[in-house]
């Protein structure tokens, strides 16, 4: 067993990784390697769900661990869970990354490696970094210490949110789409799920290995993924539509707050707590002056969290959606491949039957153009209604 | 003396101007009353009932006193109760008025006042539209002219919600013109229009007056409403005229299943005649895009959002 066994489908990114990682041994080692065997900084790039942090991880990893990434010493179990000493992980839950979290990164990153091996800063989305932050990750990235390595992952659909001259100093590791059949491999695997669960899940994931997994474990989001599957049915007026979108967004608020909202109460109190709210007795209403402040930041902050939640999750139904008009078209088209959604294939066959490919394909359009929209920063609620109304029209 | 005024007042309400304006009347009709009037004006907050209980006990000389107590929310606990047993016998020759800004604060005052049987003046914050069209009213009628509603309407999209700058119109309107004002004498004195939201613009669209639609477009631009809410009101224009078309019913019948007041779903009712749902499915999508256009997506964000205002009118013709 490797760290790498994780990643579904990706054998050939698996192979760079597994190779630098031993040079990256032999360094240690004190061995002479050839120029360019282990590389400085990293670039994992992918579509949506391909397992890019993922991938970082488990380079991490290799990278700490004495025998190459063996999955089941302390070094491996602290990297992947995300509390080894000399792997510094950044995870916005924002909507970009700031420069001043940035600099204390880099400054931190700039230190020699507390075990001996390498010191790691991996920057999961990349591409939410801002110019000024980028700029400060930069300097880093062109004159590194001996013993930092930078692992960036950043979604192979916006290469360019990452300014090319990050890009131009790190070595790329691209990941793939990975096949149905490799993602349900690893859930069968890792997750015990049956093959058929499995199947089903990995199908429907369309390629997105965590929103697999979330299907195949989780039955509200098999719920969610079934209402907004049934959307298409339910359109048959204009007030329908609206109420479609309705739904569609208050489902992806509800979904967002149940992520988010226990972190945030549960941050909240522990600041409050910090900054001695509660205290009695003399003084307490004195300490407890100008504390607003603080707390307002950090409210900000967890709005930025839930904002970027409730994206996500609407994302992903459109995705599902998506889906759906997708295998509406492979069928009109006769093209017999696979379709996304198996367990409603009855009902996108019936649609087939009555649709042209024409109008399958502008419902398509349509729940992509909504993507796009809500990407520009339109209002979620005036995107999706106005593709609703597209797809009542056809 | 003729009329004595009541030998209690609570000007109740949280609106400077009307609170403003009450208690000066005050002042005033005890000056007309009696010049040599011993008028005290004090800051509630600041005041202690030592000082309340000087101020009303009864001079040696005898005479009128008005006494003003300002703010009257503020006032302490200590000092309620000494107002409050005041209240119950009130001394003749002083007269008391006393300023609350109503709500929670302070509420045993006004309370107590009130029932000791203090004549009430109101002086709330006018929210409603109506409310703010009788006042006009009242006030041109009290200035000794006269107006249709019609008239009070255009003055205050001329002028804008600002009591007192309405207040100030309609002084200036009656002394200039003798007291019979027109649309055509407001039309004369006042161009333009001081407060255009989005809402306005939508509300034009929706129903294809383009003119209209164009020309509040223009002065909301121009007095600087941003163009992002514009188009968030154009898109819930098109929206609440979608969801009530095709219905039937009451807005009190239909407002809950919508999720929308009554009054707007009433108003979105007469908005819907003219609309097909193609047209409805046509701008709708001009909304949206003009939603992305005014975030970045345009060079001219003034020019989008003529456009989509166009393409709204233009839809519910049915002429696209």
């Amino acid at each position: 067993m490797t760290v790498f066994d994780e990643l579904a489908g990706q054998r050939a990114a698996v192979e760079v990784l597994q190779k630098a990682a031993g040079a990256a041994a032999a360094i240690v080692r004190g061995d002479q390697v050839p120029a360019g065997a282990m590389t400085h900084a990293w670039l994992f790039t992918g579509p949506p769900g391909s397992g890019r942090s993922m991938a970082a991880r488990a380079f991490a990893a290799a990278l700490q661990c004495v025998n190459g990434g063996c999955g089941t010493c302390a070094a491996c179990h602290t990297t992947l869970g995300g509390t080894h000493a000399d792997v510094r992980f950044v995870v916005p839950d924002g909507l970009s990354i700031a420069v001043s979290e940035m600099r204390a990164l880099v400054l931190r990153a700039a230190s020699s490696p507390t075990q001996g091996r390498w010191q790691v800063l991996l920057v999961e989305d990349a591409d939410r970094l801002t110019e000024a932050a980028g700029n400060a990750l930069l300097k880093a990235i062109e004159e590194p210490p001996p013993r930092t390595v930078f692992l960036l992952c950043t979604p192979s659909t916006h290469p360019e949110d990452v300014s090319v001259t990050i890009r131009s100093r790190c070595r790329v590791v691209s990941l793939t789409t990975p096949s149905a059949a490799a993602i349900a491999g690893v859930l069968v695997a890792r997750d015990g799920a049956s093959e058929a669960d499995a199947a089903w899940a990995a199908a429907a994931a369309q390629g997105h290995v965590g929103r697999a997994r979330k299907l195949a474990r989780d039955p509200a989001s098999r719920d969610r993924r079934q209402a907004v599957l049934g959307i298409p049915r339910k359109l048959t007026s204009i007030s329908a539509a609206f109420d479609a979108a309705a739904m569609l967004i208050s489902s992806a608020e509800e979904e967002a707050a149940a992520s988010v909202s226990e972190v945030s109460a549960k941050e909240k109190a522990e600041l409050e707590t910090a900054l001695g709210a509660g205290g009695t007795g003399k003084g307490a209403a004195a300490a407890a002056r100008g504390t607003a402040g603080i707390l307002k930041d950090l409210e900000r902050k967890q709005k930025s969290r839930a904002t970027r939640a409730q994206r996500d999750a609407l994302d992903r139904a459109l995705m599902d959606l998506a889906g759906l008009y997708r295998d509406v078209l492979a069928f009109t088209l006769k093209s017999g491949t696979a379709p996304v959604h198996a367990d409603v294939a009855e009902m996108t066959r019936a649609a087939a039957a009555k649709w042209t490919p024409e109008s399958a394909l502008r419902r398509l359009e349509a729940v992509l153009a909504c993507r796009e929209a809500i990407d520009a920063n339109v209002k979620p609620k005036i995107a999706v209604e106005a593709m609703m109304l597209s797809l009542w029209q056809g | 003396m003729s009329t004595t005024p009541a030998p209690l007042r609570l000007i109740l309400g949280d609106d400077e101007f009307l609170s403003a304006r009450a208690v000066s009347s005050a002042i005033r009709a005890a000056k007309a009353a009696d010049p040599g009037a011993d008028i005290r004006e004090f800051d509630a907050g600041d005041l202690v009932s030592g000082a309340l209980a000087e101020a009303v006990s009864p001079s040696l000389f005898g005479g009128q006193r008005l006494l003003v107590l300002r703010a009257g929310q503020d006032a302490k606990k200590d000092l309620i109760t000494v107002l409050l047993a005041y209240a119950k016998a009130p001394d003749p020759e002083v007269s008391l008025v006393v300023a609350h800004a109503g709500g929670a604060k302070g509420k045993a005052l006004s309370d107590g006042l009130r029932a000791a049987g203090a004549e009430i003046i109101p002086a709330a914050k006018i929210t409603k539209a109506r409310e703010r069209t009788a006042f006009v009213r009242d006030e041109i009628r009290r200035l000794g002219g006269s107006c249709s509603e019609d008239t009070a309407d255009a003055l205050i999209s001329a002028v804008g919600n600002d009591l007192r700058e309405l207040s100030a119109a309609c002084s200036q309107l009656v002394t200039d013109t003798g007291g019979k004002i027109t649309i055509e004498v407001v039309q004369r004195y006042y161009r333009g229009r001081a407060e255009v939201s989005g809402f306005t613009v939508a509300d034009a669209a929706v129903i294809g007056d383009v003119p209209g639609a164009l020309e509040a477009l223009r002065w909301a631009l121009a007095v600087g409403v941003d163009p992002v809410p514009i188009a968030d009101a154009l898109a819930d224009g098109v929206r609440s005229v979608a969801r009530v078309a095709g219905t039937t019913g009451s807005g009190y019948q239909l407002a809950s299943s919508l999720g929308m007041p009554p009054w707007k779903v009433e108003r979105a009712q007469r908005q819907a005649r003219g609309w097909t749902p193609e047209g409805l499915v046509t701008a709708m999508h001009a909304a949206a895009e003009v939603n992305a256009a005014v975030k970045g997506g345009a060079e001219d964000r003034a020019y989008a959002l003529e456009r989509a205002v166009l393409a709204v009118a233009r839809a519910r013709r049915g002429n696209r």
